[in-house]
């Protein structure tokens, strides 16, 4: 019985890959264990290796196909002996939920602000087999908010935002360079670094060893020496082993030398939940930094903030903390080409204009927001989404302003309810337009758990659009 | 790799160091010796407050290490301090006002006795945390590979923080990158109230390096000839790309570990043992008279000139005000 190699996940976050190469050929013999294909994931070059005896009787997906969801049957083994256009014949169909879908289908266009012209969406490599059309790429991202940006903007991922970003300010300036794990020779555990060994060479992208509290403190050195690190964590987990250098010696060196000395260094990396790497592995530290004087910190979530609030992080005379999103990384936005585009910190941004209710929201939660102020908006509910960008400083006008406008506030956040970002909000609101609310702050956050692996568990304890959805109706009394 | 115990230096390779420089050490060792007695004195009269690590004992470590340094060397240490600033030029005035909480201490009073820097001086700190400073010393060294300036970073530590998990993430990252630092390492026989021996699987440490490829060679940190002949091989090893080299000065506190320790894990004798017989004051001064003739009157007027400079120091740092109300605010972020 001839069996199907289906598109497999290699990573928690991946949802389709691209077929690099096939590493067999049609007809050759494959033993379990061979390696099939490469194929391409948001984050690496993996190997397939075949699970079953026999031979490769038919390549469904021919290399360099990009946007194959997972699941889908990719090749043919047949049994020895087996007579490979029988067992063609004899291929299972694909399981319905994994059913590919029409060729047929419209293309998702890439997010495009209205007032842009519309840069052309990349080609895609065509379909030679036919077999499977390509899936559509995923919804479109709401348009980035390019503010008075009037010049040219290019359609690209979060990732690729960021690794311009990079590449920009360190050609701008010779003392910038990136440490971290596995961002040189490995182009970033996240891909995030692709390229830039390749053009500043070893000297300014260097792997550091699995080093977290070391090559912290190393950076902080170097920044106190002048120089400008950008020290990637490989997630913000890991640098809560850096944490005393993070906050004794970066947060607090400027205040207690009196001004005579400080660390103009960037901390990045993905912060918040991933997807099923359970609770070691997400969790939101924004309330964590946001606490401390000496810091600033920024979570952007349009590819336009990612690219120009990094590069006025890096540019910052002060440690910032830039907190990205893994889940984020491989989606789209319009983002300025400009290499003088910053994004100032301590600005937040109206998402969507709205009179009804106010939902402030920063990083990945802003995405929730903005669909959540879509299903409101059936209702009857105009709300109004700030997308919060920076933490500390944070823009209590931005919030106030709009709450004084709409009467009604609701908070988002991945994070842990209690101390957190909500909660300060809450705070804030007391202080600044106790008067103008109509009703109380609601807080919608992650639950007050360790992040459970089960796929429904993790479901419950992150917030949810529907979530959003029920604090923003509960407030606006409807 | 070499990792060796040298013998005391029962008698001085000094042939080449001349009287005259002998007697800047002395007055260099003496005036962090009054800066710090008195540092002590104005502690129990309340007007130096929170912890305070008096460096009386160590002297010859600092003066014989930087002795052995070129312009534009980086030094770091941890918040037994004031000896390392003193030694490195910095204003016996700004680092007493430092002390008493005033505004014209080098942080201008909001950092205290252990968060003094001075970049001017290539001095950066003064920290807190028992290790923290060994990572930023080598970020410091890696500053240095970065320009190719040719300076180096020399690092202190202590036997206390010798067994922090980030002093060998960043012996790791030097050695594989044969970044140019000395680690120096003080030790001082106590961390806090813990005898070496009770802390240290092994009580010599200075070939924890061994397992990065480090060498290390231990020296008679109470004998600032000795210390200044092994910093200046250091010094030049780090300087010449061969990467991290590990120096443990034996050395011994008199005082107590901060003011407020009434020092009862070790016995009172073993303390004058040390101050009669290993001084490295009293050391340098004998020498002076024995092999040097260096005249008492002399060596008198530098023992003044070292109290004098105190004692204006301490004046200054009383008369200065406290900070104005409004630096409670600055300081704390740059405008970008």
């Amino acid at each position: 019985m001839a069996s199907e190699v289906l598109m497999p996940a290699l990573s928690p976050t991946m949802t389709e890959g691209k077929i690099a190469r096939w590493v067999k050929n049609v007809g050759e013999p494959v033993h379990a264990g061979d390696v099939l294909a490469e194929i391409e994931t948001d984050k690496a070059t993996m190997e397939v290796e075949a699970v079953d005896e026999g031979v490769l009787a038919k390549i469904v997906i021919p290399e360099g196909t990009d946007h194959v969801p997972i699941n889908t049957p990719i090749a043919v083994i047949a049994e020895n002996g087996e007579d490979v256009r029988e067992a063609e014949a004899k291929r299972r169909p694909a399981p319905a939920q994994n059913k590919v879908p029409d060729a047929k289908a419209p293309e998702a266009k890439a997010p495009v602000p209205p007032d842009q012209e519309a840069e052309p969406t990349p080609p895609r490599p065509a379909i030679r087999d036919g077999a499977v059309a390509a899936p559509p790429r995923p919804p479109p991202a709401p348009a980035a908010d390019p503010g008075e940006y009037t010049g040219k903007t290019v359609t690209q991922t979060v990732r690729e935002a960021l690794r311009d970003a990079i590449a920009e300010e360190m050609r701008r300036d010779n003392s910038v360079f990136l440490l971290g794990e596995e961002v040189a020779e490995y182009q970033g555990a996240y891909k995030v670094s692709q390229g830039l060994l390749q053009e500043f060479g070893p000297r300014r992208v260097i792997d550091t060893p699995i080093t977290e509290q070391g090559f912290a403190g190393l950076g902080i050195g170097a920044a106190f020496a002048g120089l400008r690190p950008i020290v990637e964590f490989m997630t913000f987990n890991f640098a809560m082993q850096a944490m005393d250098q993070l906050i004794n010696s970066a947060a607090k060196t400027r205040y207690m030398s009196g001004g005579q000395m400080a660390a103009p260094i960037v901390f990045r990396g993905p912060n918040g939940i991933a997807s099923r790497v359970a609770a070691q592995h997400s969790q939101c530290y924004a309330s964590w930094y946001a606490h401390v004087p000496g810091l600033k910190v920024v979570a952007p979530y349009t590819g336009a903030d990612y690219k120009g609030l990094l590069k006025s992080a890096i540019r910052d005379p002060n440690p910032v903390i830039f907190l990205e999103h893994e889940l984020v990384y491989g989606e789209s936005f319009a983002v300025p080409e400009d290499p003088e585009f910053l994004v100032p910190i301590g600005k937040a941004r109206i998402a969507r204009p709205g009179d009804h209710v106010t939902i402030t929201a920063f990083s990945r939660m802003v995405k929730l927001a903005l669909q959540a102020a879509e299903e409101l908006e059936k209702a009857g509910i105009s709300a109004e989404v700030i997308d919060l960008r920076s933490l500390r400083p944070f823009d209590v006008e931005a919030v106030a302003e709009s709450v004084k406008k709409t009467n009604r506030i609701v908070s988002v956040e991945e994070g842990w309810p209690f101390a957190a970002i909500g909660s300060e909000i809450a705070a804030i609101v007391m202080e600044e337009c106790f008067d103008w609310l109509d009703a109380p702050l609601k807080r919608v956050a992650g639950k007050d758990v360790p992040l459970p692996y089960a796929a429904n568990l993790e479901r419950l304890a992150v917030p949810q659009v529907e979530d959003i959805v029920a604090a923003a109706r509960e407030v606006a009394y409807r | 790799m070499a990792v060796a115990r040298k013998p005391n230096r029962v008698k001085p390779a000094d042939a080449q160091i001349s009287a005259e420089t002998l007697k800047r050490w002395y007055a260099d060792m003496l005036l962090i010796r009054r800066f710090e007695e008195r540092a002590g004195q104005m502690y129990g009269m309340g007007l130096i407050g929170g912890f305070c690590h008096l460096y009386i004992g160590q002297e010859a470590v600092v003066v014989g290490v930087q002795a052995a340094l070129q312009e534009g060397d980086t030094i770091i240490t941890s918040y037994r301090d004031h000896g390392h600033m003193l030694a490195c030029g910095m204003d016996p005035k700004g680092v007493m006002s430092e002390l008493t909480g005033r505004r014209c201490g080098y942080s201008h009073g909001k950092g205290g006795s252990m968060h003094m820097f001075s970049p001017e001086k290539n001095f950066f700190g003064g920290h807190g945390i028992v290790g923290a400073q060994v990572p930023i010393g080598t970020g410091l060294a890696f500053a240095h590979r970065y320009r190719d300036d040719g300076r180096i970073s020399v690092t202190y530590l202590g036997d206390g923080a010798i067994n922090q998990g980030q002093v060998y993430e960043s012996f790791n990252m030097a050695s594989l990158w044969k970044l140019p630092v000395v680690y120096v390492i003080e030790n001082n026989r106590y961390g806090m109230g813990t005898s070496v021996s009770r802390a240290s699987a092994r009580t010599d440490l200075y070939h924890r390096g061994v397992a990065y490829g480090i060498p290390g060679e231990q020296v008679d940190g109470m004998d600032v000839v000795a210390v200044n002949e092994a910093a200046l091989e250091a010094a030049e090893h780090a300087r010449a790309g061969q990467g991290p080299i590990i120096v443990e000065m034996l050395t011994y506190r008199y005082r107590g570990h901060s003011m407020s320790d009434p020092a009862k894990y070790r016995t009172k004798d073993e303390v004058n043992r040390m101050r009669t017989e290993h001084d490295p004051i009293d050391h340098l001064r004998q020498r002076l008279l024995d092999e040097y003739s260096a005249r008492e009157d002399e060596l008198k007027q530098i023992e003044k000139r070292a109290r004098d400079i105190v004692i204006e120091a301490a004046q200054f740092a009383q008369d200065c005000p406290e900070p104005d109300p409004s630096e409670l605010w600055t300081d704390v972020l740059a405008e970008a």
